[in-house]
């Protein structure tokens, strides 16, 4: 058990100040968390859904809540049903098997929602696009909020489109 | 820790002479490049040769179709412990009958299942004949591989969801379904569990996968050799660097291009990079899933670091699009490859202090150990590969028992235990980071001189090549066939996923319903590789 308790000490706290590109970070985490105070009660909560990924977006979402990013400090969370969700991120194409599973997810959250395609396919329909299989981008098959474009995102880049999206 | 022991056991090079022996008619044909031998076989023997090869402890690793009207031929390979077999047969697209593998290789069911869904292909006598890959977003009497249905299909606006299919229900008192999925509750992909269960206990899992079919196969028909390659790229995104290194080997051995020593080196560096970054996340994320967070907090910081690195060095933090056939589309400077050894050095004793430091600890010993046991014989019926098998002493390992360039220069050591439970599995991969690490210095080390990518000259005629490559999760297969022009005429590429997707139905003997997300990530097979 000291072992352990020696490694935390080690580490440390490796949490980093989040750099925006035109605003200091503090100021724009502020302002955020204010906009979740006042429209989400001080907590945004996300319900993840691929759609038909190749689950490299999910890497990188995943990425965003280990340590460095620590994505929960800004009031950001996710969570397991969409009845508890404020905002739905997608990732992938929407393949034509999981077409009625995004529909109903998205029915089963409250509204107002958000939703947000991350990556390349749910944004434009990227490397897969319209098929037998696909219906291509998210905003085929429900209404979209917002684009995080990239392949994948990174957590920065996650990040970022997130807290522009609250600020808009 | 079992180094010795070898478990496929039969030879392919001797196959030809025991289906001749029990007089199974054969046609010999020069076999692909990197095959050790390839046969054709009338159709209705195709049944009858797996149980031979059974009988002579051959592994079954892949069967794939390729639609050339009027027929569809079939293949299959085989793997012992000199190489692979091509297996091949074919059938008409009028009366696509064919004798089913699966009763002699279990593994089989499914990727013929994937075969009848897609091709039409019927398999005679054969228990499970239920649909697959197909939901409802093509009809029964579709197939989408045949070629004279079109990409874009006939959808209808809204694909209804496919809640009748039949799963087999568990009779008794007190026994009753939970039906989990496609959505899960986490950040995963998705597919469906359904588990009977009594009380706690699991007394049966059948997965349903297919959700995120997204027609990869027919969409890389027509395709230019960089559109497959990034296309390729993004049929599993935590294997992007073993699927793209499959299939530009499968271009090249059909091109015959022969590649620069720097650009193999470098392929091996990046396929190395890819193998610590998954193991390194995994482990976090199994210790986490019985609440370990100590573990999830250490390893996603080493992966993180580790990705950065990739951002700095390669431009990709997943190292997404890094390949081009004949090559590699990156170098590595002086200054990148001491960045990279001083790296390795400071990864080294982190792993080093950090995997004692988890077998150590009693807390998650109690929920790790002796639990979830994939037994060896059950891992050898079904051909379990990468790290699933190595824990249940099931050790090929193409860098060691096939070697393919650079790999053939390395003396690759492959970690494996007998015991199978779950704590082994993870072990393995803990062991398996330092291996790649020790393999990673020796080709930062030796890393040669010279261009990294060649030049090539299209075929000019209808070519086909066989890639096999050692990711992370285990064997990955392509098979690709291009046409005179270099476009692609058919891309199958196999994820080991297909192989280990059903040993994790076979190791919840025992375990309780709350405990099953550990065990799915102790095996972690890919949705999407799967599912295509
Ligand atoms: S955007 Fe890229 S990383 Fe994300 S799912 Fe699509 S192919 Fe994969």
């Amino acid at each position: 058990m000291f072992h352990i308790y020696n490694k935390i000490r080690r580490t440390g706290c490796v949490t980093e100040p989040f750099p925006m590109p035109d605003a200091p970070v503090v100021e724009l985490g502020a302002a955020c968390q204010k906009e979740i105070a006042a429209h989400f009660s001080g907590s945004l909560a996300i319900r993840m859904i691929d759609t038909g990924s190749c689950n490299g977006c999910e890497l990188e979402m995943h990425a965003a809540n280990n340590s460095f990013y620590d994505i929960e400090r800004f009031g950001i969370h996710f969570v397991a049903s969409p009845r508890h969700a404020d905002l739905l991120l997608v990732t992938g194409v929407v393949s034509r098997h999981m077409q009625e599973a995004l529909k109903r997810t998205y029915a089963a959250i409250p509204a107002p929602k958000l939703v947000v395609a991350m990556g390349d396919c749910a944004g434009y329909g990227g490397e897969f696009g319209i098929s037998y299989a696909s219906c291509g981008s998210v905003s085929n098959v429900i209404p979209v909020d917002a684009i995080i474009p990239g392949c994948p995102p990174t957590p920065t880049v996650l990040l970022q489109g997130l807290l522009q999206l609250l600020r808009q | 820790m079992i180094t010795q022991q070898q478990p496929t056991q039969g030879k392919v090079s001797s196959f030809a002479d025991q289906l001749t022996a029990v007089g199974i008619r054969i046609q010999e044909d020069k076999p692909l490049p990197g095959m050790t031998a390839q046969l054709k076989l009338r159709s209705k023997d195709w049944g009858f040769a797996a149980k031979v090869a059974a009988q002579n402890k051959l592994r079954w690793s892949a069967v794939w179709g390729d639609h050339r009207p009027p027929k569809i031929i079939i293949r299959a390979l085989l793997f012992g412990v000199d190489g692979h077999l091509l297996l091949q047969t074919e059938v008409t697209e009028g009366s696509p009958e064919l004798p089913s593998q699966a009763e002699f290789f279990i593994v089989a069911s499914r990727p013929e299942r994937y075969l009848q869904d897609m091709f039409g292909v019927r398999f005679q006598e054969k228990k499970d004949n239920r649909r697959w890959i197909r939901h409802q977003a093509w009809l029964e009497t579709d197939f989408p591989l045949r070629q004279t249905f079109p990409v874009a299909g006939n959808p209808v606006e809204n694909t209804k969801p496919d809640n009748n299919y039949p799963f087999p229900a568990v009779d008794g008192e007190g026994v009753y379904q939970i039906p989990v999925g496609p959505v899960h509750a986490g950040i995963i992909e998705p597919g469906h569990f359904r588990f009977q269960a009594m009380g706690e206990n699991i007394l049966r899992l059948e997965e349903r996968l297919g959700y995120v079919h997204k027609g990869i196969e027919k969409i890389a028909v027509g395709r230019d050799l960089d559109g497959l390659i990034r296309l390729a790229g993004r049929v599993s995104g935590d294997s992007t660097v073993t699927h793209s290194w499959a299939a530009c080997q499968a271009i090249e051995r059909a091109l015959e291009i022969n590649l620069p020593p720097r650009a193999l080196s470098l392929r091996a560096i990046l396929s190395e990079r890819e193998r610590i970054a998954n193991h390194l996340g995994d482990i976090g994320a199994i210790c986490n899933d019985v609440g370990f967070s100590f573990a999830q907090y250490q390893m996603s910081r080493l992966r993180e670091l580790w990705q950065r690195q990739n951002q700095l060095i390669f431009g990709h933090r997943l190292l997404m699009d890094l390949f081009v056939p004949g090559g590699v589309s990156v170098d590595l400077s002086k200054d990148d490859i001491l960045n990279l050894q001083l790296e390795i050095e400071q990864l080294r004793p982190e792993v080093e202090e950090l995997l004692p430091l988890l077998l150590e600890c009693p807390s998650l010993q109690d929920r790790l150990r002796d639990y979830a046991f994939l037994t060896t014989a059950d891992a050898q019926r079904l051909g379990a590969v990468g790290y699933v098998g190595r824990a249940s002493n099931l050790q090929d390992d193409l860098r060691r028992d096939a070697p393919y360039a650079p790999y053939d220069q390395l003396d690759v050591k492959v970690p494996a235990f007998s015991e199978g439970d779950l704590i082994k599995r993870m072990r393995v991969r803990g062991e398996e980071i330092l291996i790649s690490l020790d393999l990673l210095s020796k080709l930062l080390k030796q890393l040669p001189e010279g261009s990294l990518s060649v030049d090539y000259s299209l075929p000019g005629r209808e070519v086909e090549g066989v890639g096999l490559v050692e990711g992370w999760r285990g064997e990955t297969l392509a098979y690709l066939r291009l046409d005179d022009q270099g476009k692609v005429l058919r891309y199958f590429p196999r994820d080991p996923s297909w192989l280990t997707w059903q040993a994790l139905e076979m190791m919840l003997d025992g375990v309780i319903v709350p405990d099953f997300p550990v065990c799915n990530k102790s095996v972690n097979g890919s949705y999407s590789g799967h599912d295509l």
